[in-house]
């Protein structure tokens, strides 16, 4: 116990349910954390790859992306900076889709998002499969700024927010993890907010 | 952007006993901190804070570390924020001989500089605190030639370190008061242009700041030559 602190935001009950432990509600603001500089890319020279093990490496187009069928997520961001966003609409498509359409082979177990910055994160195949992942290209409504990772990012909202890679351009299928950028600088390798694994150790 | 390759150990929770509190203008705190069991840090990596409430109610921040390695205390500077649960706790209650549950370092190699590389270390309002580590470092080595450090602050007051940063040389601009015969402005290109180049190209260069901060710094290291790449940022934004 910390002498002397009791703790403020603790009003309401939106608090038990929806915050994960060590969140805190940031409200309408949406915070931006990137460890590189922040690119710019015209849409019409990006690309998204499926590769890896799967029977049909895959690529598409910013146009070809949009003729997917496409799909929302309206729910909760949480950074491991310890906010949380509520209440947040991406429109994308499903990596479902694209799954489907690259064809995993039986070894894939793990993915690797890359981003056209050189950023990776390491995710388990089953966080990125059953509705529980995207590529986005709108939030609110609007198009995704740079700073938010532009024109397309990848959307794993029931993870902390660094494995939701920005200006992703790449989707690596892997019969083994290995770590990503903040994983290999001693963040967690799954990073459950409601399991608060944040960092290398942590349960 | 390349991948860190670092073998990162990982950390877990401890405490560390507070030694010595400064409460400095215009609104800053430094701690100086006794963390049981520490792993000495690299300079650009932070600690994690956490506060506990007799209901087992928690709060935590990340601070970047201020200190040398070498430095047997773990040195913070923590900016109190409107309203901000943990900075005004560090702020307002804490008192020499407290604990604290910390965690760290963390941080890994990214935005970590060990006196190898010649960089450039861009730092803005708090976002100086990691190249503070980073120039103590360099000043005990002996190698400040291969730090080129800018501190951009509104005022000399509320620049954190300021005196300690114009005696070592770093290059400081002010951006709401003259500083000598430097009429308040951010950096200009020219002025970080010849910090990049001379003697030799840096390799590396790190910014620390706000969103806004970062973005400007990035924008601009790029207009004098520095190559996207080799840029590390370190943003901070709305926690408290």
């Amino acid at each position: 116990m910390t002498r002397g602190f009791t703790g403020r935001r603790r009003d309401g009950a939106v608090r038990s349910d929806r915050l994960p432990p060590g969140q805190y509600d940031v409200g309408r603001d949406w915070p931006t954390l990137t460890a590189e500089a922040t690119p710019h890319l015209a849409r019409e020279h990006w690309s998204l790859t499926v590769d890896g093990l799967v029977g049909t490496p895959t690529t598409w187009t910013w146009s070809e992306l949009h003729a997917l069928p496409h799909s929302s997520y309206d729910g909760d961001i949480h950074c491991v900076t310890t906010w949380s966003r509520f209440d947040t609409t991406f429109r994308g498509v499903s990596v479902d889709v694209l799954l489907d359409a690259a064809g995993p082979l039986p070894d894939a177990a793990y993915v690797m998002a890359h981003s056209t910055t050189g950023y990776t994160t390491n995710l388990p195949l089953a966080d990125v499969t059953g509705g529980r992942a995207w590529v986005v290209w709108e939030a609110d409504g609007r198009p995704l700024s740079d700073e938010h990772g532009g024109p397309v990012r990848l959307l794993v909202p029931h993870l902390y927010f660094w494995k939701s890679a920005k200006w992703v351009s790449r989707l690596e299928l892997m019969a083994h993890d290995r770590p990503g950028f903040w994983e290999a600088n001693g963040y967690h390798d799954r990073g459950d907010p409601w399991l608060e694994q944040r960092y290398q150790g942590d349960p | 952007m390349s991948t860190a390759t670092g073998d990162v150990p990982a950390t877990s929770w401890t405490t560390a006993t507070v030694v010595e509190v400064e409460r400095v203008p215009l609104r800053y705190v430094r701690l100086r901190l006794d963390v049981a069991g520490r792993t000495p840090h690299r300079p650009g990596q932070h600690y994690v804070v956490r506060l506990r409430a007799p209901d087992d109610y928690t709060a935590q921040r990340s601070y970047s570390v201020a200190s040398d390695p070498a430095d047997p205390l773990v040195e913070l500077l923590v900016e109190q924020l409107p309203d901000g649960e943990v900075s005004g706790h560090l702020h307002d209650v804490v008192e020499p001989g407290d604990v604290l549950e910390v965690r760290g370092p963390i941080g890994g190699d990214w935005f970590a500089w060990d006196g190898d590389a010649t960089a450039i270390a861009v730092g803005g309002g708090t976002g100086i605190v990691p190249i503070v580590s980073m120039l103590r470092l360099a000043v005990r080595l002996g190698v400040t030639e291969r730090l080129r450090v800018v501190a951009v602050g509104r005022s000399l007051d509320e620049l954190p370190y300021a005196t300690e940063l114009l005696d070592a040389g770093a290059f400081v601009a002010l951006t709401r008061e003259n500083l000598g015969s430097r009429v308040a402005a951010p950096p200009y290109p020219e002025e970080l242009r010849d910090l990049v180049d001379l003697p030799t190209p840096v390799e590396r260069a790190y910014v620390c700041g706000s969103v806004g901060f970062a973005s400007w710094a990035t924008r601009t290291l790029g207009e004098v030559g520095v190559l996207s790449r080799s840029i590390r940022v370190e943003q901070f934004g709305v926690t408290g």
